[in-house]
């Protein structure tokens, strides 16, 4: 297979770049080679490059400090041959995929039932007060974000949290004062 | 938490407690990847659809469909490639068995892959999980990465002309991708928005190619259909449902768990009540909800005394659903109002916004609820809920809008004092208490 393949799907609009000078952040971003060859990687798993768009997103948002910078997105589109809006309504469907600065700590506290009626809100309660911030914020140093995300798949060991991608689970007040004493 | 086969062997489980579980060498002495050897060189594809339509195997995401018969959609003269993609979004609330398959036998799933490829005709397999489970895909990763230098994947596979190809990819924190075509679209890297059926995904999928969706746990199955026989997976459950099913168990049971079942146990009651251990802190157990947040709320009076059958018929006449097989328990501190109304935000948060109905619709309900929680809750509003469900159920462009309604159509059915406590203006609820 490659990407040479016709495509059959009339979802799909390929790539049909705009002028994309236009529309182009005033820098595109650059990677390591080693990074590169992370995303060639997944670009290699399919027969439509537009594929990895998710996967690639996640790389990005990591090495540029947790989120899609217009210069990341313009990089994407660049890469996909696809349009810079291609990209950004892509980036804005995804709760996991952040278009502002987060802190370098996310915390995600699962507000869903099986965590809430074990004990949910007195997690985030905690994290709202150890941290002054309210779900949504982020602190003045950068270091921590909040926030109630929907069900993780740990509805057995809850309550839970994840940070990052870290699940921690079957919290108490003190196994959480535990972790985030313990975050370097 | 527990993961233990209850009312028969452990099949799908039997290798999750071997140390070590997730690797090759390990789980190649406890016959990995020997079935997928023996559909390769010894069934025709349309044998092994022929076992799995025998089996009475139906789809473990959530709508239950027949599996064979669901391979059996595929062209088979099609000159289009043909893709398996494999579910593991795993998002319904309440359910977190697909994880654990991931995290103690990722071989197994491989393994099922392969031999649902051998028989659609498929040469590369595609395992889309959700975005936060990336540990999982670190785990399976690896699991494909051993399986291939073991030549398990790849060319010319057992010696014979069958190639096949797997490889994971991720979602980013979406609901909706759970539904197979939004999984598709999402695939593609578009926004997770569902496609319209017909077209089947089986016809025209991936690419528009002919594409099987599965969840995790129905390909994680394969392998003892064919270790066994279709006929005797199906004797394993009902003539209807055949075999095991794994629940995810949540809420408030002594032992929360992932529990593997014969489909039809007998029964409900006896399973919450002693394989879980029962309601701990000496309370009542007041409400179930048995398959996933998705399907109708059970009051504990339709359990309790009730013989209720764990499988798709049997919980069907007991007024819910299979679903994913996520059970959340409830005990008598809960308020039915305030469970429903967390769902109800839930739906709204991952209503993708394509139609009008959901989108809209869910966002009115979550309205509604909050007023009432603030305290502004009218007589009426238990109906103005209603007919918003009314509003949305059958009328949205997928199932998610129904998911949404379900809830509370039945927990307002089911457990009116909860709703009606809300409703009562606080004056007039001020001066009852005074009475
Ligand atoms: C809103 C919605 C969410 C869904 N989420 C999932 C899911 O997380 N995992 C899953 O396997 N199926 C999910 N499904 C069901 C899939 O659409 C599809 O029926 C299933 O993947 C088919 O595989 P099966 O036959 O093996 O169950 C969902 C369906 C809907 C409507
Ligand atoms: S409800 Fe919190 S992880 Fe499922």
């Amino acid at each position: 297979m490659n990407s040479e393949q016709p495509l059959h799907s009339t979802q799909f609009t390929p790539n049909n770049p705009l002028p994309q000078e236009g529309l182009m952040p005033d820098s595109i971003a650059t990677f390591e080679p080693e990074i590169i060859r992370e995303m060639d990687m997944h670009i290699a798993k399919f027969p439509v490059k537009r594929s990895a768009l998710i996967p690639l997103m996640f790389i990005v948002q990591r090495e540029r400090g947790g989120y899609l910078d217009p210069p990341g997105v313009a990089f994407l589109a660049d890469k996909l041959g696809i349009r810079i809006t291609d990209v950004w309504e892509v980036a804005t469907f995804y709760s996991m995929i952040n278009t502002e600065p987060v802190g370098k700590y996310h915390i995600q506290v699962c507000r869903t039932l099986s965590c809430k009626i074990l004990g949910a809100g007195a997690i985030t309660e905690h994290c709202t007060k150890r941290l002054g911030i309210k779900p949504g914020g982020t602190t003045e140093d950068g270091r921590f974000s909040l926030s109630e995300v929907e069900c993780l798949g740990s509805c057995g060991t809850a309550p839970m949290l994840q940070i990052g991608f870290d699940y921690h689970e079957n919290l108490t007040i003190e196994k959480l004062d535990g972790i985030l004493d313990s975050l370097p | 938490m527990r993961i233990e086969a209850i009312g028969c062997e452990p099949n799908l489980i039997k290798r999750f407690a071997l140390e070590n579980s997730t690797r090759l060498d390990v789980v190649r002495k406890h016959g990995a990847y020997d079935m997928a050897r023996k559909a390769v060189t010894t069934m025709s594809p349309a044998a092994v659809i022929d076992e799995v339509k025998k089996s009475a195997l139906r789809g473990r995401g959530g709508a239950g469909f027949p599996t064979g018969m669901k391979w059996g959609f595929v062209p088979k003269d099609s000159p289009k490639e043909k893709y398996l993609v494999i579910n593991g979004d795993e998002s319904e609330p309440g359910t977190f068995k697909d994880r654990y398959i991931y995290e103690r036998d990722p071989h197994l799933l491989l393994e099922g892959c392969l031999i649902s490829c051998y028989a659609i005709g498929a040469r590369t397999c595609y395992i889309y999980s959700r975005g936060e489970y990336k540990y999982l895909i670190d785990i399976l990763d690896r699991a494909i990465e051993e399986a291939r230098a073991a030549g398990f994947i790849g060319e010319k596979l057992f010696g014979t002309d069958f190639s096949c190809e797997m490889h994971t990819t991720t979602g980013a924190g979406a609901y909706i991708c759970g539904e197979e075509t939004a999984l598709l679209n999402s695939l593609e890297g578009l926004r997770g928005h569902p496609r319209m059926k017909p077209p089947f995904p089986a016809v025209s999928g991936l690419y528009g190619c002919p594409t099987v969706v599965n969840n995790v746990e129905t390909i994680a199955a394969v392998p003892w259909i064919i270790e066994h026989g279709g006929d005797a997976y199906r004797a394993l459950g009902t003539e209807k449902s055949g075999g095991t099913k794994m629940w995810s168990v949540s809420g408030h049971v002594k032992y929360p768990g992932v529990y593997e079942l014969p489909m039809g146990y007998d029964n409900l009651e006896k399973f919450i009540m002693e394989d879980c251990g029962g309601i701990p802190n000496g309370r009542k157990l007041k409400a179930v909800i048995p398959g996933g947040s998705s399907v109708y709320i059970m009051p504990a009076s339709d359990i309790i005394g009730k013989k209720v059958l764990m499988d798709y018929e049997g919980l069907v006449v007991a007024g819910s659903m299979v679903g994913s097989g996520g059970m959340i328990v409830m005990d008598d501190t809960v308020d039915i109002f305030e469970s429903t109304k967390n769902l109800t935000e839930f739906y709204k948060h991952e209503s993708c916004g394509w139609c009008t109905p959901c989108r809209e619709g869910t966002d009115w309900l979550v309205k509604v609820f909050k007023r009432i929680a603030n305290g502004d809750g009218r007589i009426e509003d238990a109906q103005l809920l209603l007919d918003i469900c009314d509003n949305i159920e059958g009328k949205s462009f997928c199932p998610l809008g129904d998911a949404a309604a379900w809830p509370i159509q039945s927990a307002i059915k089911k457990f009116p004092e909860d709703f009606k406590k809300h409703l009562v203006p606080m004056l007039q609820q001020d001066a009852i208490a005074a009475d």
